[in-house]
């Protein structure tokens, strides 16, 4: 019994349901809100220590031994997601206490945003594939009420494409788990993975992983399937736009990761040749689609796709070095995109637009937020010493060391391009003279006051120093990573702590 | 005369109808095809995992463990989890198309491109 296994999912549901019981009371509401992502974040802590020490954690729920219950199952991979989910959500939950409407509150924000958390460190912790979709469905429910959250037309029209394909995707995904329980008569992760050499029919295995490659590659929003994010992610109160940016995505990523590392190992030159081609396409499609953009947030969703590629082309190689770049990728994105997302909510603040052509002069009125988005800006682009490089690094040197030079290549050429688009918001909103003129006031009505700006601009300082702390001191999360990364394809240790020694 | 290929034709057929409808530009026939979708994704489960007619999973009396072969009792569990959730996720979905229609004032997929590229 390791309660901290379901600690990450208690407490998100505890402050979700605590949130609903003051709803007529605003201000406790805000404080639930930040103190429930608060114990999220320190239950995170304690969890990925707790795993570094002890190697994989697993809680049988209701003492139902695995594989007939349901397993809460927690190794680095899951427990470094877990403590991101707390520190985004910690991050967004203080920004949004400046930057959400009262009427945006008044319609439930902080219950919801609970518990997409809860949905979410639920997805990273299970052991056990229906109970993945069922969290996925907690996330997805919770995701699609913060959408539409303000009720505008552009809100109604990125929903529906958001929702008709996130539940596709999700009735994808219960078909093959349906197929699977078919064919193994279980849907335990650890006893699917010790189970998948037995299988008689290799090749209907091969379909039912496809089926679930293609499920979470919607979800992961990776190409050919990304069309819902750019259409959707641009729409709602730039707080929402951050906490989906950091983590939606990352479920589907993280699921891919898993299914394929642990237990739809046996036929790679299939499931690791799609994955292979998808990331390259994925990244070179998302990159330039963000070129021809000309909205800041819009520019953000697209290279939101692109960035997921990377992460896919280290699954694909499949090395532990390569997995280790992806988990740090993982981190990377998160912490600079919702950075970013958030950077272009204060530029909204103060000029009233997200059009890069409407925008200009923050340069000159707005130094310190210039220099914020510099460093959030060449962390995505790759330049050292920023985190963009190392994780880069790290992809890019494992893709040489198994020759796949073409991968490479795109995967610079991804970066280069990411640039290019950086230092096209960078001179249009940061550089180039106001168009309004220089006597234009530099701040709109809603700029908010001194206390506001704290609120504002402390998350997102907080955010580009640990990217600056990715980039320069990256041996800790070099460890944590590498170290991840050899447990990962180390399937037989993960069936035995989940089963019992005897599994095997 | 086993019912398991009646049911896999009817699988079939529920998810053509529900592709071809999502298909079409409407928005009425988009949360049909979804419904009609979730419907065949839930019989698919009941199909696959297999069919042991007239054997309910009960133990008699003074027994640990059941005779002989019973139906098992798990696809029908996940089935009622899957139920319950394409309920309430389907539930919002039509208020969203009955809100999208109230904002957009059309029935009608092409008339809100405006947030595509």
């Amino acid at each position: 019994m390791r309660i901290e296994v379901a600690l990450p999912v208690i407490i998100p549901l505890f402050f979700g349901a605590l949130a609903l019981a003051v709803w007529q009371w605003r201000g406790v509401q805000r404080a639930v809100g930040v103190l429930g992502s608060a114990a999220l974040t320190a239950s995170g802590i304690w969890l990925l220590v707790a795993v570094w020490n002890d190697g994989v954690l697993a809680m049988h729920m209701g003492s139902w031994q695995a594989p007939f219950g349901i397993v809460l199952a927690a190794d680095l991979l899951s427990a470094t997601m877990v403590l991101l989910t707390g520190v985004m959500g910690l991050i967004v939950a203080l920004y949004s206490l400046v930057s959400m409407t009262p009427d945006h509150e008044r319609f439930g924000y902080h219950p919801l945003l609970q518990l997409l958390l809860a949905g979410v460190a639920g997805a990273f912790l299970t052991g056990d594939i229906f109970n993945l979709y069922v969290w996925i469905e907690v996330l997805l429910v919770a995701s699609f009420a913060l959408l539409i959250l303000g009720g505008e037309r552009a809100q109604m029209e990125g929903a529906i494409k958001y929702v008709t394909l996130n539940l596709i995707s999700s009735l994808i995904l219960l078909a093959a788990v349906g197929l699977t329980y078919g064919m193994f008569g279980t849907l335990n992760m650890a006893d699917l993975a010790a189970k998948m050499g037995e299988a008689e029919n290799t090749g209907l295995v091969t379909v039912v992983g496809v089926l679930f490659m293609v499920a979470f590659a919607i979800k992961a929003a990776a190409f050919p399937l990304f069309f819902w994010l750019p259409a959707s992610y641009h729409t709602p109160p730039v707080a929402i736009s951050a906490i989906f940016a950091a983590l939606l995505t990352k479920v589907g990523v993280y699921a891919l990761i898993r299914f394929f590392t642990l237990m739809f190992t046996e036929a790679p030159e299939v499931t690791q040749t799609i994955l292979l081609w998808g990331s390259g396409f994925t990244m070179l499609v998302g990159v330039l689609g963000a070129a021809a953009q000309f909205e800041f947030r819009r520019i953000l969703a697209f290279h939101s796709v692109s960035q997921i590629g990377y992460i896919i082309m280290g699954l694909a190689l499949h090395t532990p070095l390569a997995l280790a770049g992806s988990l740090l990728f993982i981190i990377h994105h998160s912490v600079v995109k919702t950075n970013l997302f958030l950077i272009s909510g204060i530029s909204y603040f103060a000029r009233g637009t997200h059009e890069l052509k409407d925008l200009g002069g923050l340069y000159r009125t707005h130094p310190g937020l210039s220099v914020l988005f510099l460093i959030s800006a060449l962390s995505l682009a790759g330049l050292p010493p920023l985190s963009g490089f190392l994780v880069k690094l790290m992809l890019v040197r494992a893709g040489l060391e198994i020759e796949a030079y073409w991968i490479v290549g795109i995967a610079l050429l991804t970066g280069l391009l990411t640039f290019y688009s950086m230092v096209k918001i960078w001179a249009e909103a940061f550089w180039k003279a106001d168009p309004r003129g220089e006597e234009a006031p530099a701040n709109g009505a809603a700029w908010p006051g001194r206390g506001g700006l704290w609120l504002l601009y402390g998350p997102v300082a907080a955010l580009a120093a640990l990217a600056v702390l990715m980039g320069v001191a990256a041996e800790p999360f070099l460890q944590l990573s590498i170290a991840a990364g050899e447990q990962m394809l180390d399937v037989d240790a993960y069936v035995e702590a989940i089963l019992g020694a005897d599994a095997r | 005369m086993t019912a398991e290929p009646l049911l896999a034709i009817l699988v079939g057929v529920l998810f053509a109808t529900a592709t071809y409808l999502m298909l079409r530009r409407s928005l009425v026939k988009l949360v049909i095809g979804l419904i009609l979708l979730s419907n065949a994704a839930n019989l698919l489960i009941f199909a696959t995992s297999g069919l042991t007619r007239g054997a309910p999973p009960l133990i008699p009396e003074g027994m640990l463990t059941p005779e002989g072969p019973v139906a098992d009792p798990l696809p029908q569990a996940l089935i009622l989890t899957a139920i319950v959730i394409s309920f309430g996720v389907l539930a919002f979905a039509v208020v969203l198309i009955h809100r999208a229609y109230e904002v957009v004032g059309a029935d009608d997929l092409d008339e809100m491109k405006d947030t595509d590229t």
